[in-house]
């Protein structure tokens, strides 16, 4: 994907972590792309690599023990992976920013909310600025998500307030250097279903309004029915399946994909499927191949041997999947 | 009723708020406000509303983890209310819960096989290490893990395996009722769908009878036969779960129901439209007059605000406290409009 318009690219990615037990590849050649405006998803189990790629974006995954073997990760014409410390410095915040899982955790206790922005504020601008004009911007992003009363909210700290509030503030300093791309790491899972709809909604008008392009990690498949146009789908460090949200969940190809859709309860009220059998590998010891292919009914011999290709579908829609790349299923 | 096996009559816990060098009294936290219903012999009875609606204070008052403030347990026929020793044995034996927090509820210094075995102590259920051993091998294979677990340690564990030990402790004392508390919440969907199949196979071979507490509305659906549904500290809504989610009466169920993420189309189709404008959970130290719910709810009149709703039969044991309740479910958008006689009753869901 080389097109202007696309935020972020993430080309063959490999991850690896030098243990003691020996090499765990975590990504295993992942490549996806985020374009301006979009809202994209990336799902998967726990530790299916979510994190990792997240943090490799983010230029937060320290190395060692991280190794990068291969691959590329352009954000905005440039590659993360070839860059120095203050250039990537520079990046944080004005071209990429994060908005974590647990709102409590990721702001600082003893610190108002107010001074808490104003120094991502500091942070993004070069050279100095007037306080008046801190304090002015501070208050005009918390009005941007809609939290009632800003110039109040500046002098709390952080356990005066909900959860969903909290979670406001975050968004609110992720996006005050008005970022293109907005990783979002599961942003509501510590919320209430209530509360989580409201700051998914406050999410997907803040992309029209500011035209922040989002990368939304979450293992919650109805999370991501709701917040984007396209996903991918994630298993033990490869990319599975990608395409448009709404076709993958109604129409899964890859039989990951199908186990995990098959073990969400329906608000129809669905018999639910006994889950996917077998359990997420040990990344030292990863299974040779599709790493999926031990815990798949539908496995052939040369699931072991190579791993699959990436089948076009409808020129929309990839999957990795032997079952698909001569011509589909059945 | 005959076959319930619980039956929870006007259940209040309120907890004090001392403040001040003295620690006086100035306030109460009405966690739980009034709340009465029966859970059915061999019933899997679901407890949804959001964190702070006193889901979990229900269980654990009910469990004489807090002493209630009032109100009356039923127990197999048995007044569990006059807590004496005698009783407390009795109660706790039959009577078992499962903790949402595995990190917290498993001892972490403790081994698989110390863990379980303390209720078989405590229970007086096996004299030597030897028939100990024994129980807790085939409380393991009962939760499929193997033996070979006996002898790691929690943190050892992946977090559905360590919801097994927690399941299978709860069984230890071949209980006839359990309180389940968000078991599932912090697991994958897939390891999630794998405990809950195991759980209802258990439930169906030891003839359990249990109350299932969580947020996960998509999931009461798929297990629960009724549910009831709380809003801080009162039941507003309850009844047999399908006619619950297709024509729900309270605005506060249809707010849950619209909020819940789906994933797929035909999901879309039975969602209601929320009825709550945007907002929080007050706090239950000073909850709204009326009906607590009228601050969010987007059709509440002045009289919510004035009275707390009777309790109304909109259909055969389907019961919602909301003085639109009627209106509501004539023009719920799904099935069809019953002109089903209301009747005011009090006390009795």
């Amino acid at each position: 994907m080389t097109s202007s318009n696309v935020i972020l690219s993430i080309e063959d990615l490999y991850v690896e972590f030098h243990v003691y037990e020996g090499i765990a590849r975590v990504l295993d050649g992942i490549s996806l792309y985020v374009r301006e405006r979009e809202r994209v998803g990336l799902v998967g189990e726990t530790g299916c690599g979510k994190t990792v790629a997240m943090k490799t974006v983010m230029g937060i995954l320290r190395s060692p023990p991280a190794h990068f073997p291969k691959g590329k990760v352009v954000l905005a014409g440039k590659d993360l992976l070839r860059m120095g410390v203050r250039e990537l410095n520079a990046l944080k915040g004005r071209v990429v920013s994060m908005v974590f899982q647990d709102p409590l955790n990721a702001l600082n206790p003893v610190f108002t909310v107010g001074t808490q922005i104003i120094d991502v504020i500091r942070f993004g601008k070069h050279g100095r600025v007037s306080n008046d004009y801190l304090r002015k911007r501070a208050v005009e992003m918390l009005q941007a998500v809609r939290l009632p009363n800003p110039s109040r909210i500046m002098k709390l700290y952080p356990f005066e307030l909900s959860g969903g509030m909290r979670q406001r503030v975050l968004i609110a300093m992720a996006l005050v250097n008005r970022p293109k791309l907005l990783l979002a790491d599961e942003p509501g899972t510590a919320l209430d279903v209530t509360i989580q709809a409201q700051i998914l909604s406050l999410l997907k008008s803040l992309v029209e309004e500011t035209g922040v392009a989002i990368l939304l990690v979450t293992h919650d498949l109805g999370v991501v029915r709701e917040m984007t146009t396209r996903v991918y789908i994630m298993y033990a460090g490869q990319i599975v399946e990608s395409g448009p949200t709404p076709k993958i969940l109604d129409d899964p190809l890859h039989p990951y994909t199908r186990g995990l859709l098959a073990s969400v309860p329906r608000l129809t009220g669905e018999v639910l499927a006994e889950g996917i059998p077998g359990t997420v590998p040990d990344y030292t010891e990863v299974p040779p191949g599709c790493r999926f292919h031990p815990r798949c009914d539908f496995r052939v011999d040369q699931c072991s041997q190579a791993k699959p290709p990436v089948a076009q579908i409808n020129g929309e829609r990839q999957v990795a999947c032997y079952l698909h790349s001569s011509g589909g299923l059945e | 009723m005959n076959d319930s096996i619980l039956r929870v009559q006007n259940l209040v816990k309120h907890f004090p708020i001392c403040s001040g060098l003295l620690g006086r009294v100035t306030g109460y936290v009405k966690a739980v406000d009034d709340v009465s219903f029966d859970v059915l012999n061999g019933e899997i009875f679901g407890l949804i509303g959001e964190s702070g609606s006193g889901k979990s204070t229900v269980a654990k008052t009910i469990m004489r983890i807090y002493r209630p403030t009032r109100g009356t347990v039923y127990f197999k026929g048995r007044n569990v209310s006059n807590w004496s020793k005698e009783t407390a044995r009795w109660f706790r034996r039959q009577v078992q819960m499962v903790f949402q927090d595995t990190k917290a509820s498993l001892n972490p210094r403790r081994s698989i096989f110390s863990i379980l075995e303390e209720p078989l102590i405590v229970h007086r259920m096996a004299k030597t290490r030897r028939e100990r051993e024994e129980i807790v091998c085939q409380l393991l294979e009962q939760v499929e893990m193997s033996p070979l677990y006996m002898y790691k340690y929690p943190s050892m564990l992946s977090g559905g395996q360590r919801q097994r030990i927690a399941i299978a402790r709860a069984l230890a004392v071949k209980p006839s009722f359990l309180f389940l508390d968000e078991p599932t919440s912090a697991l994958d969907v897939s390891v999630q769908a794998k405990l809950i199949h195991l759980f209802m196979n258990l439930k169906t071979q030891l003839n359990l009878s249990c109350v299932f507490i969580t947020h996960n509305l998509s999931l009461v659906r798929t297990i629960c036969p009724r549910t009831a549904v709380m809003y801080l500290g009162k039941v507003y809504e309850s009844g047999p779960t399908p006619t619950l989610f297709q024509q729900p009466g309270h605005p506060y169920t249809r707010t849950l129901l619209a909020a819940a993420p789906t994933v797929s189309s035909e999901e879309e189709k039975v969602k209601p439209t929320s009825l709550s404008k945007e907002g929080e959970i007050p706090s239950p130290a000073n909850p709204p007059s009326g009906c607590t719910f009228h601050p969010r709810c987007s059709i509440a009149e002045p009289i919510c605000a004035r009275e707390l709703p009777p309790l109304l039969e909109i259909h055969p044991g389907h019961f919602v406290r909301c003085h639109k309740a009627q209106e509501l479910v004539n023009t719920a958008n799904l099935g069809e409009t019953s002109s089903c006689e209301s009747s005011a009753r009090g006390g009795d869901i």
